[in-house]
C-alpha cells in the first residue's frame, strides 16, 4: 500500500492510475497522521514551488514527511516533489523548501533557441546502478515538463542525469530512503510504470 | 537529448473518434479509450483529445471519457473543446489529462490563460490557435489571422501578437493549426509555424496538412517546432507512429524510439 500525499497538485489521479496499472493500491490523503504512519509514500507535484510549500506547511505535512523520512519509510518525490525537497527554490522568487536533501532548484538559464519549459520526451543516464533502475535500460527516455532543475549540492545525492540547455542536471536524486525523479514517472510509458513497481518493492539499504 | 515530439490528435464526437476535412464532414473511426492506448502502445509521444462538439453543446467536456483514457493510457495527453472556465479546467486534470487546451475560450477571455497558470502552472495549459492566411495588412502584420469556433469567426487578431500575447499571460505551450493546410495532406503551414517558433520561448506544434513522414521530417528540418501533430495520416492506416519515428530518425531527427522494455 502506497499513500499518495495530496496537497493540491495536479496529476494525483495519474499517479494512482499508473500503480494500478502495475498491480500496486495507493490511498490518496492529506492527513499528517496518516502519512508519518504510512508504508511508503509518493510526494507528486505540478506547479509552482511557492504555492506548494505554502500548502504542504499549512496541512502539517512538512512535518508529517520529516516524521516519515526519519522512520526509514521509503518516500518517492516527483517533478516539483523532486525540487521542494531540497533546501530551496528559485522559483517565486526565492521559496524555502524542506531541506531534506542539501541543494537548490535553479531556473534554466534562458537563451537563444531554447524553448522553456523543458516539455517532452529525453534520455536518462544513470551514473550508479540502483535497484528502481532493475529491467528499464540506461539511457530510457523518460517524459519531462518543467521550467526548474534540482541542483543538489553534492553528486553523492544524484543517481541519474538529463542533458538539456547545456547541462546535465541531477534528474534522480537519493538520500538513504527518499528518492525523486524531475521527470513524470507516472506519464512514461513502460519504463516509468517499471520503475514505480521497483519502488513499490524498494526496500532502501540504509534507514537513517 | 531531447526528442521532437509526435503527438496523434483525436476529434471526438458522442464518444466516437471522428475525422473531417477542413473541420467539415466528420466521420466515425472508433473508440477513444482504446485507440489513444493502441496509439501509445505504438510509440506514439504524446495525444491530444478534442471534445469537437461541447462548445456547440454548450456543455462542459466529458469527464467521463477522460477518467477512462486516464486509466488506460499512461503517456501525456492533453484535452480540449468545450472549456468554459477555470473550473473546467481544473476537473480535466484532477481527471487524469496532463495538459488543458484552450482556444476560442483564450481570445474571448484571455485572462483564462493566466487564471489557469497561476492555478496550475503554466505547463498545463496549451493554447490552441486557428490560423488562416490572410495577407499582410496594418491590422494583421503577420498576414495570418486568428479564427475560432472551429475555424468559422475571423477575430480580427493577428496570430503572432496573440502567440506572444499568450505567452506573456501563462500559455506553456502554443499549438499552431493552418486552417488553409488542415485536412490537405499537402504538408505543414511553415512559414507561420516558424514565425512563431521563433518568436516565443515556449514549445510550438505545428498542425494541419500532415499527410507523409516526409512532411514531418521537413517540418523539424526547417522549424524550431518541438512537436508536429498528425491525425487521418495514421487514424486511416497509411503510416504508422513507428514508421514516421524511422523517417524522423534516419533524418537525424531526435526522436523516443525505444517504449517497450
Amino acid at each position: 500500500m502506497i499513500h499518495i500525499v495530496d496537497y493540491g497538485a495536479g496529476n494525483l489521479t495519474s499517479v494512482y492510475n499508473a500503480l494500478a496499472k502495475v498491480g500496486v493500491d495507493s490511498i490518496i490523503t492529506n492527513d499528517p497522521i496518516v502519512i508519518a504512519n504510512a508504508n511508503r509514500i509518493i510526494f507528486p507535484g505540478v506547479g509552482a514551488a511557492g504555492s506548494s510549500m505554502s500548502r504542504i506547511n499549512s496541512l502539517g505535512l512538512d512535518i508529517a514527511l520529516k516524521q516519515a523520512i526519519a522512520k526509514g519509510t521509503p518516500v518517492l518525490g516527483i517533478c516539483v516533489g523532486s525540487q521542494i525537497i531540497l533546501d530551496s527554490s528559485e522559483e517565486d522568487g526565492g521559496v524555502d523548501c524542506l531541506g531534506l536533501i542539501p541543494g537548490n532548484a535553479k531556473r534554466f538559464l534562458s537563451q537563444p533557441g531554447l524553448k522553456i519549459p523543458h516539455m517532452g520526451w529525453n534520455t536518462v543516464q544513470y551514473l550508479k546502478e540502483h535497484y528502481i533502475f532493475k529491467g528499464i535500460p540506461d539511457g530510457s527516455e523518460f517524459y519531462y515538463v518543467h521550467s526548474f532543475y534540482p541542483s543538489p549540492l553534492s553528486e553523492n545525492n544524484a543517481l541519474a542525469t538529463t542533458q538539456y540547455a547545456g547541462i546535465n542536471f541531477h534528474c534522480i536524486l537519493i538520500k538513504n530512503n527518499l528518492i525523486s525523479t524531475q521527470f513524470h514517472v507516472e506519464k512514461s510509458g513502460e519504463p516509468g510504470l517499471r520503475l514505480l513497481k521497483n519502488f513499490a518493492s524498494w526496500v532502501p539499504e540504509v534507514a537513517c | 537529448m531531447l526528442s521532437k515530439r509526435l503527438i496523434v490528435c483525436l476529434d471526438v464526437k458522442n464518444r466516437k473518434v471522428t475525422k473531417g476535412v477542413k473541420f467539415q464532414g466528420n466521420v466515425e473511426i472508433g473508440e477513444p479509450v482504446s485507440m489513444g492506448s493502441d496509439y501509445s502502445d505504438h510509440g506514439v509521444d504524446e495525444l491530444v483529445f478534442y471534445d469537437i462538439m461541447a462548445s456547440a453543446e454548450g456543455r462542459p467536456i466529458d469527464l467521463e471519457m477522460v477518467r477512462e483514457i486516464a486509466k488506460e493510457v499512461f503517456i501525456p495527453f492533453s484535452v480540449g473543446g468545450g472549456i468554459r472556465n477555470l473550473e473546467d479546467m481544473r476537473n480535466v486534470l484532477l481527471a487524469g489529462a496532463e495538459k488543458v487546451s484552450v482556444n476560442s475560450l483564450a481570445v474571448r477571455t484571455p485572462e483564462i490563460i493566466q487564471q489557469g497558470a497561476e492555478a496550475f502552472g503554466n505547463q498545463c495549459i496549451v493554447l490552441g490557435m486557428d490560423v488562416l492566411f490572410v495577407g499582410v495588412s496594418d491590422e494583421i502584420p503577420s498576414g495570418y489571422e486568428v479564427y475560432i469556433n472551429g475555424g468559422r469567426k475571423a477575430m480580427g487578431l493577428d496570430a503572432l501578437q496573440w502567440a506572444k500575447d499568450a505567452v506573456k499571460l501563462g500559455a506553456g505551450e502554443i499549438c499552431v493549426n493552418s486552417i488553409d493546410a488542415d485536412g490537405t495532406k499537402a504538408g505543414y503551414e511553415m512559414n507561420i509555424t516558424e514565425l512563431i517558433a521563433s518568436n516565443v520561448e515556449v514549445p510550438v506544434i505545428a498542425s494541419g496538412g500532415a499527410g507523409t513522414p516526409e512532411h514531418i521530417v521537413d517540418l523539424f528540418k526547417n522549424t524550431q517546432a518541438e512537436a508536429a501533430l498528425v491525425a487521418s495520416m495514421v487514424h486511416y492506416g497509411t503510416y504508422s507512429c513507428e514508421s514516421i519515428k524511422q523517417s524522423m530518425n534516419d533524418a537525424g531527427i531526435a526522436t523516443r524510439l525505444q517504449w517497450k522494455l
